[in-house]
C-alpha cells in the first residue's frame, strides 16, 4: 500500500518535522511516487512484491521491505494475572535495522501501547484501529478459542497496516515494538498519562468554545465519516444476522437426514433414492456449514474492521477540529489583547503551522485510506459472493447425484422416459398408460 | 364334518392356511388344548383343488405368498385396469374456485368456497375439443362422495382428499382455509382425487361417483338413498373398536406396520420441512437488507458507487427468489401429504379385514361350543365346565323328553352356525383377495408417485441453485468493478 499512494505533499512534510527523531527515518526512506525501490535499500535484497490489482488494466508493482507475522498465541499465567502473548515475527530488509529478522513476543496492551503512541505522534493520520478490548455480544471468555483466534488474525492486520502506511511504518515506535525482547523499558519513556488527560481537558476545552468554521473539504469529510459510520455498522450487523440465520437454517436443515434414512429402510423399491437424499442432506449441511465458516473468517471481520476504522476517522476528525480550535482560540487571543503582542504571535504561528500541517498529514492520508478501504472490502465481498457460488454449485452437484439415482430406479421401473412435470404428474402418466393398454376385463364386484 | 366349498378358487389357499396357522399357533392360543384341535378340525377341509399349480400350497400366512399364478394374475388385473373406461372416455378438470354466501344448516350466513368440476368427452382424434359440462361442488360434498366410497368398498385403498385445514404450515404461509394460495393448492387436491377415483380400476365404474360428476342437484338425495350411512356404523366400529384377532393375517399384520411408519415418518419430514421453509426464507430476506444498505452507501461513495448499487440489485432480487422457491416446495409437500393421508387409508382397510376375520373367528368359535355342547348332551360326558353342567350334575339329569328337545335346538343352532361360518369364510376370502388385489396396485403407484416427486424435488433444488449461481456472480460481477 505505500509507494505510489503517498502525494508529493508528505515529502515536504516529512522534511519540515526534523526535530523528531522519527524523522530520520522519513528522509532516508523517503518512496518515489512511481513506486520504485527506495535509494538505499540493496536492490538485491529487496523483496518484490506484486500487489493483486484489482483495477482492470493496471498492474501495480509494489516494493514491501518489511514483513510482520502474528501467531502463535500463548497463554501466560502469573501470580496476578493470566494474559495472551503473541509471537510476532518481523524480515525486513531495510538498513535501519540492525537485522533482517525479529521474533519477539507481545501482548494486547503492547499492541494498545504502540498505537497510542502513533496517535499521539500523527494526530491526523489515520491509524488502523486494533480489535476491541471486549466483546459484549454474548459470553465470550477472553480466553476461549475463537477468540484469541479472532483476536490474532486481527492484530496481524493491525500490524501490516502499519507496516504498509508511508509514514507510520517509520515511526521510532513502530520499530522498537518489532524488535526489543522487552518493550517494558521503552513503554516508561515519553509522554505518559498526565499528558493524554492534557490532550483530554484541552479537547473538551476547545469543544466547548466550537469551531468557527469547518474549512469545507473537512465539512465534506465529516459528513462522509458520520454517514460511512452509519453504513458500516448496518452492514456488520446484516451480515452478523445472515450468519446467525444460516446456523439456524443448517441445524434444522440437519433433521431431515435421520428421517430420509429411517424412510428409506421402510421401503424396497424407493430405498436408493430415499438413501440418496439422506446423504444428500449430509452433503449439503457440509457445504453451507463451510460457507458460515467462510464468512465468519472473511465478511465479519473485514466490515467489523471498518466499523472500528469509522471510530477512528472519527477521532481524527475530532482531533483535527481540535487543533484547528486552539489555533482560531490563540488568534482570538492575539487580535484582542493588546499587550503580549510578541509573544502570542509567536504561539499563534506555531498553532498555525501546527494546524496547517495537521490538516495536509489529514488530506494525504485520506485519499490513501479510501484506496485501502475500497480494496479491502472489495476483496472481501468478492470472496463472499464467490463462496456463494461455490455453496450453490455444490449443493447443485450433491442434488444431481439424488435425481440420478431416483432417475435411474425409475426408468427401470417404468421403462419410460421421466414424465415431466406437472401437477398430478401421476394422473397424466396412469392416462398415458391407459390409452396404450387393451381393452377392460370386468372385475367381479365383490359380494360384501 | 366335512364343510364343502362350492369354488374352485385357489384362494381358498387362504382357507387351508387359516387352519394351518391355528395348528401352528396352537402354544399361542388362548383357546383351551381341545378346542383348537376341534376348531382346526371344523375348518379343515379336503379340497380338490384341480386348478392349482402345486402340491405346497398350503401357503402359511406368514408368508406374504401367494401362488405365482394369483401373483401373476393380480399384476394382469392391476397394469390393464389402470385403462378405465370413465377416463377413455372422459376429461376431468377442477376448473375454477369461486367465493359464496349462503345459509348453512343452523340457519347462519356463511361463506365458503365452490369449485368448477369441467367434464369433457376425450379428445378423438381430429375432433375440435367440446364445450365442456360444468358443475359446482363444495369441499362437504367431496367428503361425502369419499364417506361413501370408504363404506361401500372397504377393501379398497381410498384416495385422500387434500386437507380440510392447512397444517405443517411454515410461519409466512397463512394458515387461513380462504386465503388464495390454500384454495388454489386445494382445487388441485380435489382436481387428483378426482383422477385417482377415475383411474381406479374398481372405483371408476361407480354410479355415485358418476352422478357426482354429472348430476349437480340430485346427488346428495341419490348418495343418501344408497344407504351406506348403516354400513358406516359398522365401519366405525372396525375403526375404533379393540379387538383382539387371534390368527392375525401376518400379511395385514406387516402392511399396517409399515403404513404407520410411513405415516410417523412422513410427519416428521413434513415438520422439518415447515421449519427448514421458515428459516431458509430468514435466510433470503436478511440479504434484502444488504440492498438496501448497499443502495444507501453508494450515495456517498464516488469510486465505489456504481459498483455498490448494481450489487444492491442483486441482492434484492436474491431476496424477492425465496418466494418463489418456497412456492415450488409446496407443491412437494403436498405430494408427501396425500401419501400421508393414503397411510390413513390403507390402516383403514387393514381395520376392516381385522374386522371380518374377528367375525369369523368368533363364529367358527361359537359352532365349536355348540358342537361340544351337542356331544356332551349326547353322551352325557362333561368335557368342558358349563354351568349347565354342573347343575346338571348336581341336580339331576334332566328326562328324555327335555333331551331331546334340547339336541333338536342345538342341531339346529349347529345348522345355523356352520352356514354363518360358511358366509364369514367367504366374506374374508373375497375381501383378502380383493383388498390384496388392490394393495399390489397401490404399492406400485406409490412407488412410481414418491420417485417421481424426489426426481421432481431434486430438480427443483437444482434450479434453485442455478438461481443462486446466477445471482452471486453477477454480485461478484458488480464488486469486481468497484
Amino acid at each position: 500500500m505505500s509507494g505510489h499512494t503517498v502525494p508529493a505533499d508528505f515529502s515536504e512534510h516529512m522534511l519540515d518535522l526534523d526535530e523528531d527523531e522519527d524523522l530520520e527515518v522519513f528522509t532516508k526512506n523517503t518512496s518515489l511516487p512511481d513506486g520504485s525501490p527506495m535509494p538505499n535499500s540493496p536492490s538485491s535484497m529487496v523483496n518484490q512484491y506484486r500487489l493483486e490489482d484489482d483495477d482492470e488494466g493496471q498492474e501495480a508493482v509494489n516494493t514491501k521491505d518489511i514483513f510482520v507475522t502474528v501467531d502463535h498465541p500463548e497463554s501466560q499465567v502469573t501470580a496476578i494475572e493470566t494474559f495472551v502473548l503473541y509471537r510476532v515475527v518481523t524480515r525486513t530488509t531495510r538498513s535501519d535495522f540492525d537485522s533482517s529478522e525479529y521474533e519477539v513476543r507481545r501482548r494486547y496492551q503492547d499492541f494498545v501501547w504502540l498505537r497510542s503512541k502513533l496517535e499521539e505522534k500523527h494526530p491526523t493520520l489515520i491509524v488502523h484501529p486494533l480489535p476491541e478490548k471486549f466483546v459484549m455480544k454474548g459470553m465470550v471468555e477472553r480466553f476461549n478459542d475463537d477468540f484469541i483466534e479472532t483476536r490474532r488474525r486481527a492484530l496481524h492486520r493491525f500490524l501490516n497496516k502499519i507496516s504498509e502506511h508511508p509514514i507510520l511504518s517509520y515511526s521510532q515506535h513502530f520499530q522498537v515494538f518489532l524488535t526489543a525482547q522487552d518493550l517494558a523499558p521503552h513503554r516508561k519513556q515519553g509522554p505518559g498519562f498526565l499528558s493524554r488527560v492534557g490532550e483530554t481537558v484541552r479537547a473538551v476545552a476547545n469543544s466547548v468554545r466550537g469551531l468557527k468554521s469547518r474549512p469545507e473539504e473537512f465539512a465534506v469529510m465529516q459528513e462522509y465519516v458520520d454517514d460511512f459510520s452509519n453504513k458500516m455498522c448496518c452492514m456488520d450487523k446484516v451480515t452478523q444476522r445472515i450468519v446467525k440465520e444460516q446456523r439456524e437454517y443448517v441445524d434444522e436443515l440437519k433433521q431431515y437426514s435421520p428421517t430420509y434414512a429411517r424412510w428409506g429402510e421402510l421401503e424396497e423399491e424407493l430405498t436408493e433414492p430415499l438413501k440418496g437424499m439422506a446423504s444428500c442432506v449430509v452433503q449439503c449441511s457440509k457445504e453451507a456449514e463451510e460457507h458460515i465458516q467462510h464468512l465468519s473468517e472473511v465478511l465479519v471481520p473485514a466490515l467489523h474492521e471498518y466499523v472500528l476504522c469509522a471510530e477512528t476517522l472519527k477521532a481524527v476528525m475530532r482531533r483535527r477540529d481540535n487543533i484547528q480550535a486552539e489555533f482560531e482560540a490563540k488568534n482570538e487571543a492575539l487580535l484582542t489583547r493588546k499587550v503580549e503582542q510578541e509573544a502570542l504571535q509567536e504561539e499563534v504561528d506555531v498553532l498555525a503551522d501546527r494546524m496547517e500541517q495537521a490538516n495536509n498529514s489529514l488530506k494525504g492520508d485520506w485519499l490513501r485510506w479510501q484506496r485501502s478501504m475500497k480494496t479491502d472490502l472489495r476483496s472481501a465481498f468478492i470472496s463472499a459472493a464467490e463462496k456463494n457460488v461455490e455453496y450453490y454449485e455444490k449443493m447443485a452437484e450433491a442434488e444431481t447425484l439424488v435425481e440420478q439415482k431416483a432417475l435411474t430406479a425409475l426408468t427401470q421401473l417404468v421403462g419410460a422416459l421421466q414424465s415431466p412435470p406437472r401437477h398430478t404428474p401421476s394422473s397424466s402418466v396412469l392416462q398415458q398408460r391407459a390409452a396404450t393398454l387393451p381393452a377392460v376385463r370386468s372385475v367381479p364386484t365383490s359380494a360384501l | 364334518m366335512i364343510i364343502e366349498t362350492k369354488s374352485a378358487d385357489p384362494n381358498q389357499t387362504i382357507f387351508s392356511a387359516l387352519s394351518c396357522a391355528c395348528a401352528e399357533n396352537r402354544q399361542q392360543s388362548t383357546l383351551p388344548a381341545q378346542l383348537t384341535a376341534a376348531a382346526a378340525a371344523v375348518l379343515w377341509q379336503p379340497i380338490t383343488m384341480a386348478d392349482s399349480v402345486s402340491s405346497e400350497e398350503v401357503a402359511v400366512i406368514s408368508n406374504t405368498d401367494i401362488t405365482s399364478t394369483e401373483s401373476e394374475n393380480n399384476i394382469i388385473n392391476t397394469m390393464v385396469e389402470r385403462g378405465t373406461a370413465l377416463l377413455r372416455k372422459l376429461e376431468i378438470n377442477v376448473a375454477e374456485a369461486e367465493k359464496r354466501t349462503g345459509k348453512n344448516t343452523v340457519n347462519m350466513q356463511e361463506t365458503y368456497t365452490v369449485y368448477l368440476i369441467e367434464i369433457r368427452p376425450a379428445e378423438t382424434e381430429g375432433g375440435t375439443p367440446a364445450a365442456p359440462d360444468t358443475l359446482w361442488r363444495r369441499y362437504s360434498e367431496f367428503e361425502l362422495l369419499r364417506t361413501y366410497l370408504l363404506v361401500t368398498y372397504p377393501y379398497i385403498i381410498i384416495p385422500p382428499l387434500p386437507e380440510k385445514r392447512a397444517e405443517f404450515v411454515w410461519h409466512k404461509l397463512s394458515a387461513d382455509n380462504l386465503d388464495p394460495d390454500f384454495v388454489e393448492r386445494r382445487r388441485v387436491g380435489l382436481e387428483n382425487f378426482l383422477l385417482r377415483v377415475a383411474s381406479h380400476p374398481v372405483l371408476s365404474n361407480d354410479k355415485i361417483f358418476f352422478l357426482f360428476l354429472t348430476e349437480e342437484k340430485g346427488w346428495r338425495d341419490a348418495v343418501l338413498e344408497t344407504g351406506f350411512q348403516d354400513k358406516a356404523d359398522s365401519r366405525l366400529k372396525s375403526l375404533s373398536a379393540m379387538f383382539r384377532v387371534k390368527n392375525p393375517d401376518k400379511r395385514f399384520t406387516a402392511l399396517k406396520q409399515y403404513s404407520d411408519e410411513l405415516n410417523t415418518v412422513i410427519s416428521q419430514l413434513l415438520r422439518i420441512r415447515a421449519r427448514v421453509a421458515d428459516r431458509l426464507y430468514g435466510v433470503y430476506k436478511v440479504h434484502g437488507n444488504y440492498g438496501r444498505v448497499f443502495s444507501e452507501w453508494s450515495a456517498i461513495e464516488k469510486e465505489m458507487g456504481d459498483g455498490l448499487q448494481s450489487a444492491g440489485h442483486h441482492m434484492d432480487t436474491y431476496a424477492a427468489s425465496i418466494d418463489d422457491i418456497l412456492e415450488e416446495e409446496e407443491h412437494f409437500a403436498d405430494q408427501l401429504k396425500e401419501y400421508l393421508f393414503y397411510t390413513d387409508a390403507v390402516r383403514s382397510v387393514c381395520r376392516k379385514h381385522e374386522l371380518i376375520q374377528y367375525e369369523l373367528e368368533m363364529a367358527a368359535q361359537d359352532l365349536v361350543q355348540k358342537k361340544q355342547q351337542k356331544e356332551e348332551l349326547a353322551t352325557g360326558t362333561v368335557r368342558i365346565f358349563s354351568l349347565k353342567g354342573m347343575t346338571s350334575k348336581l341336580f339331576g339329569q334332566e328326562s328324555p323328553e327335555q333331551k331331546e328337545s334340547r339336541l333338536a335346538a342345538l342341531e339346529q343352532s349347529i345348522q345355523e352356525g356352520e352356514e354363518t361360518v360358511k358366509e364369514k369364510n367367504t366374506e374374508c376370502q373375497e375381501f383378502v383377495r380383493a383388498a390384496w388385489d388392490d394393495i399390489e396396485r397401490f404399492k406400485e403407484q406409490k412407488d412410481k408417485d414418491l420417485r417421481e416427486a424426489l426426481i421432481s424435488y431434486a430438480i427443483m433444488q437444482i434450479s434453485m441453485c442455478k438461481k443462486g449461481i446466477q445471482v452471486w456472480s453477477n454480485a461478484k460481477e458488480c464488486f469486481s468493478k468497484m
